[in-house]
């Protein structure tokens, strides 16, 4: 059965409240179509896990702008003054994580892992109300591992079936929240027939990827 | 000369040829301008990519290739990029030889804050955490006082970015060496003389018989 949707109807199956995963560093690999579309269909309360917010109007700045986002769990929001202030109003609830220990809890929560140990944070407020575990005499933090309902892929192309590839700083965590939800939406720039991307350069298996944006007219 | 580019000029001495260097945002960010003739060093940004370069001119600028602050920019031949579990493996996995970092507060034992002010600004620790717990050696640089007050304290009144103690100091008035007995005067700015330094420092310093004028590439 084909992946292919349109993009109304994809952004449609995500409900009010959901968990999701957004790829993008500071708007660099985020799904730039997804992102309007949740803003046009006017989301509520979403859980929402990514790097940043970006700033206001670009990427993820644009469902903060719209106020769609009730929780964030996010490691940098210094380039948006209104995801700050809706953190001090108490509008937004945010979880600050360092971003390699954020990596590492998406990449545990698609891996089947049980988190990870990490010692980053150890002996910082980042520690507080987490365990901590001595290894060959070395303190590690105890990192939960993330997962989600959806996952809002950017990706540089993908084929019929869904195998997917990058483009250099888009990557980012794309891949690693590709693994990590239930469902899996991916908005690549192309849409490519089967075995355009040669196998060895596929980064997220075609398994992984549930539904695929359709591309918009390209004759102008 | 300016103090930033100062503190940029003598960071740049710290960085050997072949290195894979991390700079942050902001004043270590210059430093890669600064470079000795015929090192090469490996920039990486945590965004993804080592090999990251200026953007040649406007015109090239491309929306996949990025820096961690969301600038566009170049790549060098024999870059690569990758996925952040990976660029975060890197640094904590002890492969990134240096990290530069600005600074908010740097301690007597040589522990720095420098991702929040409790209820002014929350930026959030980024990369910060991760950079200053794995790399092989972690600088500071960063000016030595902010309105008036010296941001050299006896202890981080500021969350801790990381209990680890960072390597070297670099400020426009000197550079400094963390160490088991305290804080060590390796070097002063120049035209800045030791009793200046002392009065800019909120803690006490170690001060060695002889401590020569700072240094500074090209």
């Amino acid at each position: 059965m084909s992946k292919l949707r349109n993009l109304e109807d994809a952004v449609a199956a995500i409900p009010d409240g959901a968990v999701l995963m957004i790829g993008g560093f500071m708007g660099a690999g985020t799904p730039h179509r997804l992102m309007n579309e949740l803003v046009r269909q006017g989301k509520k309360g979403l859980t929402v896990i990514a790097n940043d917010t970006a700033r206001p109007n670009v990427g993820i700045g644009k469902l903060i702008d719209a106020k769609l986002v009730a929780r964030l769990v996010t490691s940098h929001i210094g380039t948006n003054p209104e995801t700050q202030r809706q953190m001090i109003a108490g509008e937004t609830q945010v979880e600050l994580v360092p971003q390699g220990t954020l990596a590492e809890r998406i990449r545990s929560g698609g891996f089947g892992l049980g988190g990870v140990l990490t010692p980053t944070g150890v002996g910082t407020t980042v520690e507080e109300g987490k365990q901590t575990i001595e290894i060959d005499g070395k303190t590690y933090l105890v990192e939960k591992p993330l997962k989600a309902d959806f996952a809002l892929i950017n990706a540089k192309r993908a084929d019929y079936y869904g195998n997917v590839d990058y483009a250099l700083t888009a990557r980012n965590f794309n891949p690693l929240m590709a693994m990590a939800a239930e469902t899996v939406i991916v908005e690549a720039a192309d849409i490519v027939p089967v075995g355009v991307i040669p196998p060895d350069v596929v980064v997220t298996p075609n398994v992984l990827v549930d539904y695929l944006i359709a591309t918009e007219n390209r004759h102008g | 000369m300016d103090e930033k580019t100062l503190i940029a000029k003598r960071v740049a001495l710290e960085l050997q040829d072949g290195f894979l260097v991390n700079l942050g945002i902001g004043l270590p960010t210059m430093v890669a301008a600064y470079l000795p003739n015929n090192m090469n060093v490996f920039f990486q940004s945590e965004n993804g990519i080592i090999g990251m370069a200026a953007l040649p001119e406007q015109g090239f600028a491309l929306g996949d290739l990025t820096d961690a602050g969301g600038a566009f920019i170049g790549a060098l031949p024999g870059a690569c990029a990758f996925d952040s579990a990976t660029s975060f493996g890197l640094i904590r996995g002890g492969h990134l030889d240096v990290t530069v970092l600005g600074g908010l507060q740097v301690d007597q034992s040589g522990q720095l804050a420098n991702w929040m002010v409790p209820g002014k600004m929350v930026p959030g620790m980024g990369g910060a955490m991760d950079l200053v717990s794995g790399a092989k050696r972690v600088i500071v640089a960063m000016q030595h006082t902010a309105k008036g007050k010296s941001k050299i304290v006896q202890k981080c009144t500021l969350p801790l970015t990381s209990v680890r103690r960072v390597d070297l100091i670099v400020t426009d008035l000197a550079v400094l060496q963390p160490s088991d007995e305290g804080l060590i005067l390796k070097e002063t700015a120049p035209g800045v003389s030791i009793d200046q330094v002392k009065a800019a420092t909120d803690c006490e310093l170690i001060i060695p018989a002889n401590v020569p004028e700072m240094q500074i590439t090209e």
